[in-house]
């Protein structure tokens, strides 16, 4: 039986989140130090023992508010002796740090590293819409440079045209996605940190306005005010903690293309099929052990690329997994986004998935808790943005 | 059904650079300038100082017929840009020539709801000061 890539020795100690809201008028790193506080004292640790920090995406990034803190903004705050760090946006997407914590606690680089993401585009976009935060003005930047010229601002331009390719190819209907928009709202129902709890009718959805065919509003996430932590430990430095420690059993890197939005060979996949398979090749473990999934939903569309991408149904069977929502429901063989995801939770951008898979495993979930799942599966990301992590209790 | 196309009130143009400079201006002499390797004699996009395919840098950027084909795209119908008003197509399309290479565009002169994945389309050209937007039509008498 294998370990993993990290031999078995890296594990989740501590999972920590601060207040998630919209237009919270806080900064980001208020909200971060909250989220990393509660996080390193869920593990029973204090700040002195946190000798890593990994953030993901780290300075420089132009958009207002996609950055609650980096990683030095955050080690200073709290005066951290640090042995190790790491900030990076060109990782394996937003849940890359926690995956390069893991190699620095398997390598004895550090043996607590506090792991965060934090944002604050809720306040960021103010009264003044989604569209400021995209661009707001001047030269356009490099990421902008090939979509920009043609009013194509937003991921959900860049996302929806393979979600059309992939309707076209393989029958997905808007009924499909909005199955997974309705699964988020019934799970956000039962969380108190969410954003929107009011229940979801298909109606409801295919009612709402659209905002790049085939999304329409419910299949966009929720632009939020909030942060989210992990402590990632090395084993032996875990021992007397309170909290049984999670193992990271595989982690899914990788990426076969270009990193492009618009040159992959095969529109109908993405990044994460590549990372999903670096994910299995590198443990034993098999999409039948998995027996919950939080999987990116910054579109609807992103979940079902997730699903066939880390094996869980066919290539181009997605749509019909999710028909009609038993599948993934709370009650179905597969429960997803058991938080109500980041369409329905709010967009913690990717580690929220982390967190909530957390608390599941650690049964923590309060109404929410979803049985007693042993073996989650974390992917997070979309277009050539793709990562993935197996999490169990074992 | 065809429309006619009315040229918006903004554009947001891109800085070029060494490298993606043919590409926004080729439109001055009404040509679409893709990268072409030398080496292995495919196209490639964007450009760059290497062929990804064969890493041969014997690259340069080589007029190619501005036929193409509509292999994704979107209808976008939210505000994003002042000056620039929904709704608007946003598409994938693939060059006759190399169907490998995917260029971002508007596709214009047809209704948002007439456009469908397998159109064809061919280029022309859009200019704001000393860059030429490529965008794209159908080809006339397709459509």
């Amino acid at each position: 039986m294998s370990d993993g890539p990290f031999g078995g020795k890296a594990v989740i100690t501590g999972a920590g989140k601060s207040q998630v809201g919209r237009k919270l008028g806080r900064t980001g790193l208020d909200l971060t130090v909250e989220a990393v506080t509660r996080a390193i004292a869920d593990a029973g640790l204090t700040p002195d023992d946190i000798d890593g920090v990994a953030t993901y995406p780290g300075p420089g990034v132009p958009d207002r508010g996609f950055s609650g803190a980096s990683q030095s903004e955050l080690a200073n705050a709290l005066g951290l002796r640090q042995k190790w760090f790491i900030s990076s946006s060109e990782t394996a997407a937003q849940i890359g740090p926690a995956i390069e914590a893991c190699m620095a606690v398997t390598l004895g680089f550090a043996d607590h590293v506090v792991v965060f993401r934090s944002v604050w585009e809720s306040t960021a976009q103010m009264d003044r819409g989604r569209a400021s935060v995209l661009f707001d003005g001047g030269e356009l930047p490099a990421h902008l440079q090939w979509s920009g010229p043609y009013g194509g601002l937003s991921a959900a331009n860049w996302l929806s045209m393979p979600a059309m390719r992939y309707m076209h190819d393989f029958g997905l209907t808007r009924e499909q996605l909005g199955a997974v928009a309705i699964n988020a709202r019934a799970n956000a129902g039962l969380n108190p940190d969410a954003i929107f709890t009011e229940p979801l009718t298909m109606a409801d959805y295919l009612g709402s306005r659209m905002i790049s065919d085939p999304f329409c509003l419910f299949d966009c996430d929720i632009p939020c005010d909030g942060a989210t932590a992990v402590v990632i430990s090395r084993r032996e430095a875990a021992a007397g903690l309170p909290k049984h420690p999670l193992t990271v059993e595989s982690a899914g890197t990788g990426m076969f293309e270009r990193a492009t939005w618009d040159q992959r060979r095969d529109l109908t996949t993405m990044a994460a099929h590549d990372v999903a398979t670096m994910l299995w090749e590198r443990t034993d473990l098999t999409p039948a052990d998995v027996d919950m999934a939080q999987l990116y939903d910054g579109f609807s569309f992103l979940t079902l690329m997730w699903l066939e991408a880390l094996g869980f149904c066919e290539h181009g069977e997605a749509g019909r997994f999710v028909e009609g929502g038993e599948a993934i429901s709370r009650q179905g063989k597969l429960p997803i986004n058991t938080s109500g995801g980041q369409l329905s939770g709010g967009r913690l951008h990717g580690m929220g998935f982390l967190h909530e898979a957390c608390v599941q495993l650690w049964g923590e979930g309060g109404e929410r808790q979803t049985g007693s799942p042993e073996i989650v599966a974390v992917g997070v990301g979309g277009g050539p943005v793709a990562g993935a992590m197996l999490v169990s209790s074992r | 059904m065809t429309a006619s196309y009315q040229r918006p009130e903004v554009r947001l143009v891109p800085t070029p650079s060494p490298e993606t400079g043919a590409f926004w201006a080729g439109g001055e002499q009404g040509e679409l300038l893709i990268s072409f390797c030398q080496g292995c004699g495919h196209y490639f996009h964007p450009p760059g100082p290497v062929c990804w395919r064969c890493r041969s840098r014997d690259v340069a950027p080589k007029a190619v017929s501005g036929r193409a084909v509509v292999a994704a795209y979107t209808v976008n119908r939210q505000p994003w840009v002042p000056g620039f008003a929904p709704p608007y197509v946003i598409a994938m399309v693939e060059l006759v020539e190399e169907p490998d290479v995917r260029l971002q565009t508007n596709v214009v002169g047809i209704e948002p709801d007439e456009v469908s994945i397998g159109l064809e389309v061919e280029v022309f050209f859009e200019q704001w000061d000393r860059i030429w937007v490529p965008l794209f039509r159908p080809v006339r008498g397709v459509a």
